[in-house]
């Protein structure tokens, strides 16, 4: 058999890095009290809000960067981002596809995510986020008559008001970590849905999310609240054309569940991961986290990272309510000089409450992966219980998987199970399968699929096929 | 169809095989005895290709073609097929996916068009048949919580599925009760036709009274000491190997 050559490892070039000329309206790169202000302004935001971005502004710059995770990148200049880019519309927006710059539509279509052929077709609803505004939102009328809200969170502030005021910031508060304190202040758009009272949500709701505009850090805000004994089913997928200079991103996403309400949030983020010598790619620094305030309530995160330089992002979920359920499923593949720090929390408050952790990390080249998840159990979270599966998967032996659970428990009924197995790509399973005929990258390809088989299953059935394809697609060239 | 000239193998700079010499005609059912430690294992690793064995002389080929030349999976799509000792587990694997991919990548080699997943399926279940082995095998993972039994039968199922030209079969025997063994065997022999040939280790007597082979090698110290008929097999049950040795002054 070959040997695995790290610095051959996974170092194809990403499909997906072209940038689309259209003009942006940008901002100077700089960050103060007046930018907010601009952003606000041009946002048509009402004062609250505008106080809401100001004193989380004030309180960010307080703060300092997180230095806990097990990744390492030079400093970032916050002045030297431009914090506001929007493309040019000669109206306040795209009525209709037909309006849309074609020019978009043609990025999309390289993408592979046809926006006419996903309406007609998957029965998708798609709120494309494109440099910060969003332009094309479809399906929207099919979802008001199911009385489902769908929209860009900037939308959301206009037309909802109340809404989005009474549960912004509920979940990840203005000050909750650096990160999140700047996205408070600076976020540009995102997603809003609301499901009402036992409504299910008559279809799949995606967001594609694009980084376009050179320098420019995106900062989404998604906010969903699924009300008593509603259902929804969220899918999130990025892509982003090739640059040179670190992109920072760092989005904040909150989820509410009441009473008997389940909530599915589904991504599979293929963001420009730098070159094989780790110049460039995204700076991932997501903060997600899910309020599982009901009853019965369920949330269950599934992601699938193949990109980015950097990940930062624990998809979380506090159990308040009695019998609430939380879930994470993760696969995450790091290749050439990709390092992630991911994982969850999940926070049991209410009795009974259970969570299921699956985390799949992937290795190859000088890939370094961490899990790092926190089971905490709450004194009064009676008959609370936990299991947790983290297994890593190493290819090649320049790369690095490590692991971090914490584990506080204050109850004693609790049950808290935890396993992890970490192991190398078996010489012996590539050696089967080659001699089956099936040829070395083939295999690879095939033995990753099926390690991470747990985690595409929990995936909505035309995310699971994009999934698969992707791992190969990430994989190509990962042996030598 | 195979022919194995003067092969010396060494593994970590040990020499294991030491001049093996070894012809087999399409149709053709060798078995290949010797004691534990003898070889047996290296000689059908090395045909089908198996990393961490250094050929320091000799060759190997098969329909003219140099083997030791190509990687495993070439040698598969010429039709080496290797029935494995300890067939590896393959967690969230599909059995059939991988055989499916396995099929057409020597089907694409052949430039023959690839089978459809209706046709693939019917073949897959007419095989399945040929070992006993239960459907719901084949949709589950690639030797996943299977018996040492269970793992076998699928070895020779996959044989049947893939339809080499040249099967090594490793020790297949191993591990099997008297029923599955049966079973195995009738699997075997059913494979068993003139344009195929087959080569079975072994160190036991016993699967040859299930599966005639017409030439029995005594492989002992990394040589071939002694070829002859099924007969030379009973007499190794009856008086085990060091007259062949004595034999040969070895």
């Amino acid at each position: 058999m070959t040997v695995l050559k790290p610095e051959q490892a996974a170092s194809r070039e990403y499909q997906a890095g072209f940038v689309t000329d259209i003009e942006s309206d940008t901002l100077p790169p700089g960050l103060n009290e007046d930018v907010i202000r601009h952003i606000s302004a041009k946002k048509d935001e009402p004062e609250w809000l505008l106080e809401w971005r100001l004193e989380a502004f004030r309180h960010w710059q307080t703060m300092s960067e997180p230095r806990w995770a097990a990744v390492d990148y030079p400093p970032i200049d916050y002045q030297a981002i431009s914090y506001y880019s929007a493309p040019k519309s000669k109206e306040d927006g795209p009525k209709s596809l037909d309006e849309v710059d074609p020019k978009l539509l043609e990025t999309y279509e390289k993408l592979g995510i046809p926006l006419r052929e996903q309406e007609m077709l998957a029965g998708v609803a798609v709120d494309a986020v494109f440099d910060s505004v969003s332009v094309a939102t479809t399906f929207r009328e099919k979802l008001a008559e199911a009385g489902v809200i769908f929209c860009p969170i900037s939308e959301a502030v206009r037309e909802y008001p109340e809404l989005v005021r009474q549960y912004l910031g509920s979940v990840v508060p203005t000050g909750d970590n650096f990160f999140a304190a700047l996205n408070s202040a600076v976020f540009t758009d995102g997603s809003f849905v609301y499901i009402p009272k036992g409504v299910r949500c008559p279809m799949e709701l995606s967001t594609y999310f694009r980084i376009n505009a050179s320098n420019t850090g995106q900062f989404e805000r998604t906010l969903i609240i699924a009300d008593e004994g509603a259902y929804v089913s969220y899918l999130e997928g990025c892509t982003a054309p090739q640059r040179d200079e670190n992109q920072l991103h760092a989005a904040v996403v909150e989820l509410v569940a009441l009473d008997d309400a389940q909530i599915k949030y589904s991504t599979v983020q293929n963001w420009y991961p730098g070159d094989e010598n780790g110049v460039g790619g995204i700076y991932n620094f997501v903060t997600k986290r899910a309020d599982c305030r009901g009853k019965r309530s369920k949330v269950s995160w599934t992601q699938v990272e193949t990109g980015s330089a950097i990940t930062w992002k624990y998809p979380s979920c506090i159990l308040r309510g009695d019998d609430s359920v939380g879930e994470f499923y993760s696969v995450a593949l790091t290749k050439m000089h990709q390092q992630a720090d991911t994982g969850t929390k999940m926070i049991h408050l209410g009795r009974n409450t259970r969570s299921t952790i699956v985390s799949k990390g992937i290795a190859a080249g000088y890939g370094q992966q961490s899990y790092r998840g926190l089971v905490r159990i709450g004194k009064d979270a009676h008959g609370a219980r936990n299991y947790t599966q983290c297994d890593s998967l190493l290819i090649g032996d320049r790369c690095g998987a490590h692991t971090f659970p914490y584990v506080e428990v204050k109850n004693p009924s609790a049950v808290v199970e935890h396993e992890a197995t970490t192991s190398k790509i078996g010489e012996d399973q590539l050696f089967y399968c080659r001699a089956r005929g099936v040829p070395e990258e083939d295999a690879v390809n095939l033995i990753v699929n099926g390690f991470c088989k747990d985690v595409f299953n929990e995936l909505p059935m035309e995310f699971a096929v994009e999934a698969n394809r992707l791992m190969e697609v990430s994989l190509e060239g990962a042996v030598g | 169809m195979l022919k194995i000239e003067n092969l010396h193998v060494r593994v970590d700079g040990k020499a294991i095989l030491k001049g093996i010499n070894l012809h087999v005609r399409a149709g053709e059912v060798h078995a290949i005895m010797g004691p534990n430690g003898s070889g047996k294992s290296t000689l059908s690793n090395v045909i089908a290709g198996r990393d961490g064995y250094e050929v320091s002389e000799g060759s190997i080929r098969f329909k003219g073609k140099d083997l030791l030349g190509m990687a495993p999976e070439e040698r598969a799509w010429e039709g080496v097929f290797l029935a494995f000792q300890y067939p590896v587990e393959i967690p969230g694997v599909n059995n059939t996916y991988l055989l499916k991919a396995g099929v057409n990548a020597r089907r694409r080699h052949l430039g023959l068009p690839e089978l459809d997943a209706m046709d693939f399926m019917q073949r897959v279940k007419e095989k399945a048949k040929l070992v006993e082995l239960d459907p719901s095998f084949l949709s589950r993972g690639v030797n996943e919580g299977f018996s040492g039994g269970e793992k076998k039968r699928n070895e020779i199922f996959q044989m049947a599925v893939l339809e080499p030209e040249l099967a090594l079969l490793d020790e297949t025997d191993s591990g099997l009760d008297i029923d599955a063994l049966r079973v195995v065997a009738g699997g075997v022999n059913r494979l068993r036709s003139p344009e195929r040939a087959i080569v079975m280790v072994t160190h036991y007597q016993r699967l040859l009274d299930y599966i005639q082979p017409d030439i029995v090698h005594v492989l002992v110290d990394g040589r071939i000491l002694k070829s002859g008929d099924k007969a030379l097999a009973l007499e190794l049950e009856a008086r085990g190997y060091d007259w062949v040795r004595e034999e040969a002054g070895a």
